[in-house]
């Protein structure tokens, strides 16, 4: 099943993804989660085939919406079934929205268009060891000396932060939500360094990082928009990034289904395949029933962000609903594996423990029940 | 320069176990199948394109027209044809039933002779009839040469002429050709510096792309502008018949998927011999 809002176009461009994805990503998927890391090459090999820059304004070398950003992941994940490949891939698609929006020409020429053309890779730096869920905890401080912020203090959590080029990342500047402000702070800054590739529970061929922020002198003209200007825009993101994230677990789900079908399929048991039995078949179609429920509302977010009415609760909504069902997919996809579903080599097994991060990551599922009650009024 | 592309849509090869037979075993029916550009005929169009452009520049500087004879549902093949780099298209309507390599090749040359391109570049066959012939009956029904399994292309200077390096079993073999010409191509020449055309620069490499270029959003989205003009088999005059009629169409026996494990060539050979019956 593909989303309502998909025209010819976008069956074209999946086409296109699902190529690439099956030449470049299926083939290494298992090895390059089990290195904890895939080629830098990739981003490149990406770019040529003019998927890197989906959902990005023409201005700055993109082309197409968050739709067609969207199919194309989705179909990335489903043919080349690397989570952890995709989602390091995709790293700029929090890190360059701010500086599209707020930053000047001369920093999106720096620093935007090398990373679409994947020659640098860009990372987006909110979360620290002591503020996650809570963005106005941020310590992280920069203190204006002349022409340059003098940063001090440490990130957490970063995708793509082992080896990125770029960072942007959230620093105090003041009191509360008005004192935060977006700096981008370049690999190779004195200062600046990424301490640790950090071990996770899924998600492993891509890199996450813990980076430290020691005296680090970052030339005013990295500033992203105005001082203070960071909270507003870390905001301005939550909605596409918590959309995409939503995108992820309907293509991570459904990649799970059809792992489980093929699975059930093949496997014997008691002188039958599993599909033989009844309960198999109807375990596969309530997973299918609530795949089919999770996309209708990522796609309905997706066609009202277009239309400009997509509320950072609607976009909660479709978040929680679209990882709850990802986290139940992928748990019943293991159970038709059986054991085999509780081995490494298994895909189920991956997309399992890769399912996990997604109620947390992005902004919680309870981050999401307050912003809707929040709005709702309750 | 003009060149003229056939491309065919196709069962996709990977969902081969997808394909039925009809309960009489007349014919392969079609139902629930997905469809994609005959692999062979991707690398034609990749040939063409890198002749017709500055590959540096990324500016085209010659033209392709794509051809396509089959069903009015080819045309999202052509569409695909048209966003990564063609100008125009045509689709020549007929039912596949009705097709053979005779028929296509008739085709091919009623709209060669309406077009009158300078190379007419297409796969050496399609993964689904595996006929290998429409190629070479069509140069034949032009009276144009015939180029089988072209690895490497270079233009000469005036651009009627080319150099070609054909892949052959046994090696390679060197020709030279004065156009009009028919050229099939094999995958060699998805090779980044297979085709020199005298604009782009010499050393200039294509990426390697198993299948040749990807359509970007943009192409994709400039192809539906593009023109694709509809013809008739009838209104081509093509009153070409099949030669080859399928007889028996019947799927091969399923594989039973069993596992044996062997601790001796000698026990291999003689298994392979006596059970599996392949020696």
């Amino acid at each position: 099943m593909t989303y309502l809002f998909e025209t010819d176009e976008h069956q074209t461009l999946r086409a296109q993804a699902r190529r690439f994805a099956e030449a470049e990503i299926a083939p290494h998927a298992h090895a390059w989660d089990e290195a904890g890391l895939f080629p830098r090459a990739l981003y490149g090999a990406m770019a040529g085939a003019g998927l890197l820059a989906l959902g990005y304004p023409e201005s700055v070398g993109g082309a197409g919406d968050i739709g067609h950003m969207l199919v194309a992941a989705e179909e990335l994940l489903l043919a080349g079934k690397s989570v952890g490949t995709c989602v390091g891939l995709g790293s700029h698609a929090i890190a360059l929205p701010p500086i599209i929006k707020l930053g000047t020409d001369a920093q999106r020429e720096r620093f935007v268009r090398p990373v679409l053309r994947g020659e640098k890779i860009a990372a987006l730096a909110i979360t620290e060891p002591g503020a996650g869920s809570d963005v106005a905890g941020v310590a992280t401080r920069a203190v204006r000396e002349g022409d340059r912020y003098v940063v001090d203090g440490a990130k957490t959590f970063i995708t793509s932060g082992y080896r990125a080029d770029i960072v942007t990342t959230v620093v105090r500047t003041g009191e509360g939500h008005g004192g935060l402000t977006l700096l981008v702070v370049e690999r190779g800054t004195p200062g600046f360094e990424a301490t640790r590739k950090l071990d996770k529970m899924g998600w492993w061929a891509s890199d996450t990082a813990e980076l430290s922020f020691d005296a680090c002198r970052v030339p005013v003209e990295n500033r992203v928009g105005a001082e203070g200007a960071g909270f507003v825009a870390i905001m301005m993101n939550f909605v596409t990034e918590r959309l995409m994230l939503a995108g992820q677990c309907v293509a991570t789900a459904e990649l799970a289904h059809r792992e489980s079908v093929a699975y059930a399929k093949e496997r014997r048991a008691f002188g039958k395949t599993l599909s033989g039995f009844q309960v198999t078949r109807h375990k596969l179609a309530d997973m299918s029933c609530r795949i089919a429920a999770a996309r209708a509302l990522v796609g309905e977010g997706v066609m009202r962000f277009l239309r400009g009415d997509a509320s950072p609760a609607l976009a909660a909504k479709v978040k929680n609903t679209a990882t709850d069902m990802c986290t139940y997919v992928c748990d019943q996809a293991v159970q038709i594996h059986g054991g085999y579903g509780y081995m490494r080599e298994y895909v189920v097994e991956r997309l399992y423990r890769d399912a996990r991060l997604y109620p947390i990551g992005g902004g919680t599922r309870e981050i999401m029940l307050e912003l809707i009650a929040k709005a709702e009024g309750y | 320069m003009k060149i003229l592309v056939p491309i065919k849509r196709v069962a996709d090869p990977d969902n081969a176990n997808k394909v039925k037979v009809s309960a009489d075993g007349t014919q392969v029916t079609t139902e629930g199948l997905e469809w994609k550009m005959n692999p062979f005929d991707e690398w034609a169009l990749e040939a063409a394109l890198r002749l017709t452009e500055d590959g540096a520049a990324k500016s085209r500087v010659g033209e392709v027209v794509l051809v396509s004879v089959g069903p009015k549902e080819a045309v999202a093949t052509v569409r695909e044809g048209l966003a990564k780099g063609a100008e125009r298209g045509v689709i020549v309507e007929g039912n596949d039933n009705d097709l053979d390599s005779n028929v296509i090749a008739a085709a091919l040359a009623a709209v060669a002779k309406k077009e009158s391109p300078d190379l007419i570049v297409m796969g050496k066959q399609t993964v689904d009839g595996d006929s290998n012939v429409a190629g070479t009956v069509l140069a034949d029904k032009l009276g144009w040469p015939i180029i089988n399994y072209a690895m490497r292309i270079e233009t000469s200077d005036d651009g009627k002429t080319f150099a070609i390096k054909r892949d052959l079993d046994v090696g390679v073999a060197s020709v030279k050709v004065t156009g009009p010409v028919v050229i099939t191509v094999s995958d060699s020449i998805l090779h980044p510096e297979s085709v020199k055309n005298g604009v782009t620069p010499a050393d200039f490499k294509y990426p390697e792309a198993e299948g040749g270029r990807y359509a970007s959003l943009k192409g994709i989205m400039q192809a539906k502008k593009k023109p694709i003009a509809e013809q008739t088999l009838s209104g081509l005059g093509v009153d070409a018949k099949r030669t080859v009629t399928y007889k028996k169409f019947e799927l091969p026996p399923a594989r039973s998927g069993q596992t044996t494990f062997v601790e001796s060539v000698e026990e291999l050979v003689e298994k392979l011999r006596t059970e599996a019956k392949v020696l």
